[in-house]
């Protein structure tokens, strides 16, 4: 019910994000960083190998540990952020963009396109986000951009689906009843009400939705079909550290974590960008 | 026609409609990546003479038009037989009927305990008042949000550190038949959900302690313990078995996951090698019969809604209940 009531927050309600939503801002903050600037915060190759660190235990010079080869964790994680969180991110905007176009020409045209699109939209519920990904997969091979593509298309029916229902809403209200009766077009009505009022509820849906995409993208690669494991994304380290998960624990415990920081800060910032509580 | 009979053969009629879609879109999904004959004659690369390729294009039916191959892979559905595995050359419904229970029994197990976590800690934030109460209610809405986004292959990781390399007390892997091997599954596959159901549990419970029934129940002199169990915990049960048909999807998302990290054979795992070999017809199968089940479920879990609640008879079609916070399951 929130993500209908939900208002346009201004400036002033920063102010609400509550501690955990200020915890969750600064490590969003953090996580930018190390997607824009890697080499800013971790200034060594997440490639480079050196046998003699092999397995070395967390310790001051590796503080998440080093793998088989010697290759720092840390360093590898904050590389990583690219590819983790940069396939969610492209993956969130094509799930959202194609739920944006299917929303808006179900909400706002004929009834027939409304109930065909209905019905696809239902088709695709009755296939599970990550089987549908590996249907995907199976059809374009592994890879970065299977990954987004797999992973965009997989969540767009979840986005599609809100935004039907958010722009009916909208389309129904009072105030767009009234801008009609002014004698206001039909575009400027779009543009003017019905498009912010629905943006803002896609914005909270999208920031947790990226949150989520990392956990599928990082799953594609755990099972084998996302990055394969010299690159340094989260997935891929934690599906390569399992197999010395009884000596070397850090390899998987610490990418797992990055993904679960990431997906929680995200999900705690878009219910609080939805106005829903706690 | 009895209403309970019309309403079984519309909701029948529309599960045909919805799996009919589900294969065509999967069909010509895969038909437009390439030719299947590639998979078929050992992946990328193969060097298949060209005596070779006719005579697979002839034995796999390719050589047909393509409204043709469609038609034939309709009526395969429709008569349970799905073709022949291109990587291990035995017939899909036979490997998938192989798979299926196991994980059926994972879902069914996962479910449960999904539930009882659930409703527990619902029912522990909503009875919890006052300052204590604000905190218990914080730690438990913390708990649910990142339980909702836990990785289930970084969780059965950690549960297997934990609990098998660490503590040595139940098994890394899980084999049918093997009960103490199936409790880091279950539990592994539980937890996101759990995580979701809480949060509309405890949402639906807050609203229904504040109902009026509730206050009449408590005005006629019942107890705390009374108004819930006979009350609010009804109306708590509604929202979580409207998502049942979605947490199943999500059971079999994770279903995927879990197989793969515990070595249990199952239909996820069925379905990851096939995407990994890019086995067409095995994929095909498994997408089908994941879909069917999936039909099943909601058919059922509304047949249930309508049973525990009246007021949904009269009710025009319900959409279906996702929640609010999850792009996908």
């Amino acid at each position: 019910m929130s993500a209908v009531t939900a208002a346009r927050p201004s400036a002033g309600r920063w102010t609400a994000l509550g501690a955990g939503g200020t915890v969750a801002l600064a490590f969003v903050v953090v996580l930018a960083a190390a997607v824009a600037v890697p080499w800013l915060l971790a200034p060594v190759s997440p490639l480079a190998v050196s046998p003699a660190d092999g397995f070395a235990p967390p310790s001051p010079a590796h503080p998440f540990g080093a793998d088989e080869s010697g290759r720092d964790v840390l360093v590898r994680i904050v590389h990583g952020a690219r590819s983790s969180v940069g396939i969610g991110l492209a993956a969130t905007a094509l799930g959202a963009g194609l739920g944006l176009v299917i929303g808006f020409a179900s909400g706002l045209g004929p009834r027939w396109l409304d109930s065909a699109l209905g019905r696809v939209i239902e088709v695709l519920f009755a296939l599970p986000t990550l089987v549908l990904a590996l249907l995907l997969v199976a059809v374009l091979g592994s890879g970065t951009g299977p990954s987004v593509l797999a992973i965009g298309l997989a969540t767009a029916p979840g986005y599609a689906r809100i935004l039907r229902s958010r722009v009916r809403t909208v389309a129904r209200g009072d105030y767009v009843a009234y801008a009609r009766l002014e004698g206001v077009g039909r575009a400027r009505v779009l543009l003017r009400h019905i498009v912010p009022n629905t943006l803002w509820p896609l914005v909270a849906t999208a920031t947790l939705g990226i949150g989520q995409a990392v956990v599928w993208v990082a799953a594609l690669s755990f099972l084998g079909l996302g990055q394969e494991p010299p690159s340094p994304e989260w997935g891929a380290m934690l599906g390569a550290g399992r197999v010395y998960i009884s000596t070397a624990w850090w390899m998987t415990v610490f990418p797992g974590l990055a993904i679960v920081s990431t997906a929680t800060a995200l999900t705690v910032l878009g219910r609080r960008l939805s106005g829903a509580t706690a | 026609m009895l209403p309970a009979a019309r309403w079984i053969a519309a909701r029948i009629g529309r599960a045909v409609l919805v799996v009919w879609l589900v294969a065509t879109i999967v069909f010509f999904a895969l038909r437009s990546s390439g030719d299947p004959l590639e998979a078929i004659l050992g992946g990328p690369g193969s060097q298949a003479g060209p005596d070779a390729v006719a005579a697979a294009r002839e034995t796999y039916g390719l050589d047909a038009p393509l409204a043709w191959q469609y038609l034939v892979q309709l009526w395969r559905i429709a008569t349970l037989q799905l073709g022949d595995s291109y990587a291990r050359r035995q017939p899909v419904e036979e490997l998938i009927a192989a798979q299926l229970p196991g994980t059926l029994l994972l879902a069914v197990l996962a479910l449960a305990l999904a539930w009882v976590l659930a409703v527990a800690g619902a029912t522990i934030a909503a009875s919890s008042r006052g300052r204590a109460g604000r905190a218990v209610n914080a730690v438990i809405g913390g708990t649910e949000i990142v339980s909702t986004v836990m990785p289930q292959f970084w969780l059965g990781a950690v549960l297997i550190l934990v609990f098998a390399s660490t503590m040595r007390w139940l098994p890394a892997t899980s084999q049918p038949g093997d009960t103490a091997g199936l409790v880091l599954p279950v539990i592994t596959l539980a937890v996101p959900i759990a995580g979701f159901l809480a949060q509309v549990s405890r949402d639906a419970l807050t609203e229904a302690d504040a109902a009026p029934f509730a206050l009449t129940s408590r005005a006629r002199g019942a107890g705390e313990t009374r108004v819930f169990l006979r009350h609010t915990l009804r109306h708590a049960a509604l929202p979580a078995l409207a998502l049942s048909g979605w947490a199943f999807g999500n059971l079999l998302s994770g279903a995927v996951v879990v197989e793969v990290l515990f070595a249990r054979p199952g239909l996820g795992r069925l379905l990851q090698e096939g995407a990994l070999a890019r086995d067409v017809p095995l994929v095909i199968g498994v997408v089908t019969v994941v879909a069917v089940l999936y039909v099943a479920v909601i058919i059922v879990s509304d047949a249930l809604e309508l049973a525990v609640d009246p007021r949904l008879r009269r009710a025009k079609r319900q959409s279906l209940a996702v929640p609010e916070t999850a792009v996908g399951s």
